[in-house]
């Protein structure tokens, strides 16, 4: 499919003796949510980490918005990693204690070398629905669902085509879900994001996601 | 209130109950984050108690194992004191398996230990009962593994090795605090069928907290909807899912996916709870409640006997049918 956003073929990767991914592949559109499903040690998440190539794979492509980024030195790797953001399941690991929330939110952009002003730092708050006021807390005094909307809109500062969502719900309350939920299915139909979306719970893959890729054992077993 | 209530059999306060508690109130720095709480739990029945974070559910088990958090105050009674008995006549099974298990003496030693530290019986004895409780949780090898490190045991060992160590004593209650949150759905229900099997085998009754609904749907007899320190509703799990009598129990539903129209956003509660020390005069729900009415902004709404239940609303006969409507958009 050349249109797709993410084209993922044969991808294997192995610790030592086990083979956790086996071969893996599947395309994903732009705008489109793929959901990754299976019990823990099926190989999702060493799937999410050698898409977003931070975890190398050992064998297979990986091919982004047309280019294939197996074969990328991490210098070549910098203008394309921003495009593609990860938000992690817990939503306070993933923001420094000691930092700001403006701060991490505006991280990513420090890091291509730009200089993020106030005012984008308000409004990537305001898209994920929390008070640009929040910019001044820090992690430990916000809810685990404003952290996981904190993580977003870092994720969304460096303007991004494909977020690697993995479990991004899974350590919420079924009503905090409802709202990040809802709030990621805003931002596609508004930025018409690609969603690789890696999650356990069959409840909200049916609800969420356009479709599934099942796994087992680091194999594709339907999808 | 509970002394008003009729104590027939089917009674949200039943007469043959194992464990009462009472006007439960658990306070911080003078901040009370339990408000007044009053429930059963009932021989052998498996009682689930939900709702979100910080609504003191947490708090409430670990009351009834009297395992409260430094600087926690508490009012009321849980009667009769099965906490000065536990680990013989109550006890937890916690959400992380690694904490319950020390690292470095041998699951069995640590079995056999908590076995003689209730009962006087020879090493001999309390050996072969550590043993027999790996036996029955369906730990293959139980004499060998017995003599293995925690380490040495896979996830799902490890699970069905801390439910050993809660059983063991053969207790009258067992409580699991979110013991599945980390799992997935196989081994979600592969814990408690071990956690349903053991209760029934020694006779004991379950108190699970969860947020997880699916969870009391397949695996508890009774819940306990908790909001902002207070009991929303209480009543037989089956029904109160299929027909919730309170906004707030239909909040919860509304937000499951599976419970969703088709399309793609998800009806959710607006808002969030409020803290504690800041509530809203009159019912906690209000801010956040589609149903909410002059008289809820002003009285604090007591549970009262509606059918088998317990429900706290006023406008509770106002609900639609299903009330998970109110929330859709
Ligand atoms: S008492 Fe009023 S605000 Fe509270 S749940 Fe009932 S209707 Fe809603």
């Amino acid at each position: 499919m050349s249109d797709a956003l993410l084209d993922v073929r044969d991808l294997v990767v192995r610790y030592g003796d086990t083979t956790a991914v086996d071969h893996v592949s599947f395309t994903l559109a732009p705008g489109e949510t793929l959901a990754l499903n299976g019990p823990s040690g099926c190989g999702k998440s060493s799937t999410a980490q050698a898409v977003l190539q931070l975890r190398r794979p050992d064998a297979g492509e990986v091919v982004f918005e047309g280019r294939e980024l197996t074969t990328l030195t991490e210098r070549e790797l910098r203008p394309v990693r921003p495009r593609m953001q990860p938000v992690f399941q817990d939503p306070y690991g993933s923001l420094s204690p000691r930092h700001r929330i403006g701060d991490a939110v505006a991280e990513p952009l420090r890091i291509q070398g730009r200089r993020p002003t106030p005012d984008q730092v308000a409004e990537l708050l305001d898209r994920v629905g929390l008070d640009p006021s929040y910019g001044d807390r820090r992690p430990h005094e916000l809810s685990g669902g404003q952290c996981q909307r904190a993580g977003i809109a870092r994720a969304l500062a460096s303007e991004p085509r494909l977020l690697v969502l993995d479990e991004p719900v899974s350590s919420l309350d079924p009503s905090v879900r409802a709202g990040v939920l809802n709030l990621l299915a805003d931002l596609q139909d508004d930025l018409g994001l690609g969603y690789l979306f890696i999650c356990h719970d069959r409840a909200v893959v049916r609800h969420f996601a356009d479709r599934v890729v099942e796994m087992r054992e680091g194999r594709v077993i339907s999808g | 209130m509970p002394s008003d209530v009729p104590l027939s059999p089917d009674a949200p306060f039943p007469p043959d109950a194992l464990l009462s508690v009472r006007d439960l109130r658990i306070a911080f720095d003078g901040v009370e984050v339990v408000r007044g709480l009053s429930f059963d739990v009932r021989p052998r029945e498996a009682l689930a108690i939900v709702g979100e974070s910080g609504a003191g559910k947490s708090l409430t088990a670990r009351a009834l194992l009297g395992m409260l958090p430094r600087g926690a105050t508490r009012n009321g009674t849980i009667e009769p004191d099965l906490a000065a008995h536990r680990g013989r006549r109550i006890s937890l099974v916690p959400q992380d398996a690694l904490s319950a298990l020390s690292p470095v003496h041998p699951v069995g030693d640590q079995l056999a230990a908590a076995v003689r530290s209730v009962a006087r019986v020879s090493r001999k004895e309390a050996r072969a009962r550590a043993v027999a409780a790996l036996d029955r949780v369906g730990i293959p090898d139980a004499a060998r593994k017995a003599r293995a490190y925690p380490h040495e045991y896979s996830g799902g060992m490890r699970q069905r090795a801390v439910i050993a160590m809660a059983t063991v004593n053969e207790p009258d209650i067992v409580v699991a605090d979110e013991p599945t949150t980390a799992l997935d759905e196989e081994r979600r229900d592969q814990v408690l069928r071990v956690l349903a099997e053991q209760r029934e085998a020694v006779g004991a009754a379950l108190v699970l907290v969860t947020h997880d609904m699916d969870v009391v749907r397949d695996h508890a007899d009774r819940v306990l909807v908790m909001y902002a320190g207070r009991l929303t509703e209480l009543g037989p799990a089956e029904e109160v899912l299929a027909r919730p009598r309170a906004p707030y129990t239909a909040g919860l539903l509304a937000s499951l996916p599976q419970h969703a129209p088709p399309g793609r956003r998800l009806p959710a509660l607006r808002g969030t709870p409020p803290a504690p020390g800041s509530l809203p005069p009159g019912c906690a729900f209000t801010p956040r409640c589609p149903l909410a009415a002059d008289a809820c902004h002003t009285v604090e709404p007591e549970p009262q006997e509606v059918e088998k239940r317990l429900v706290a609303c006023h406008r509770w006969p106002e609900l639609p049918h299903p009330a998970t409507e109110l929330f859709h958009e």
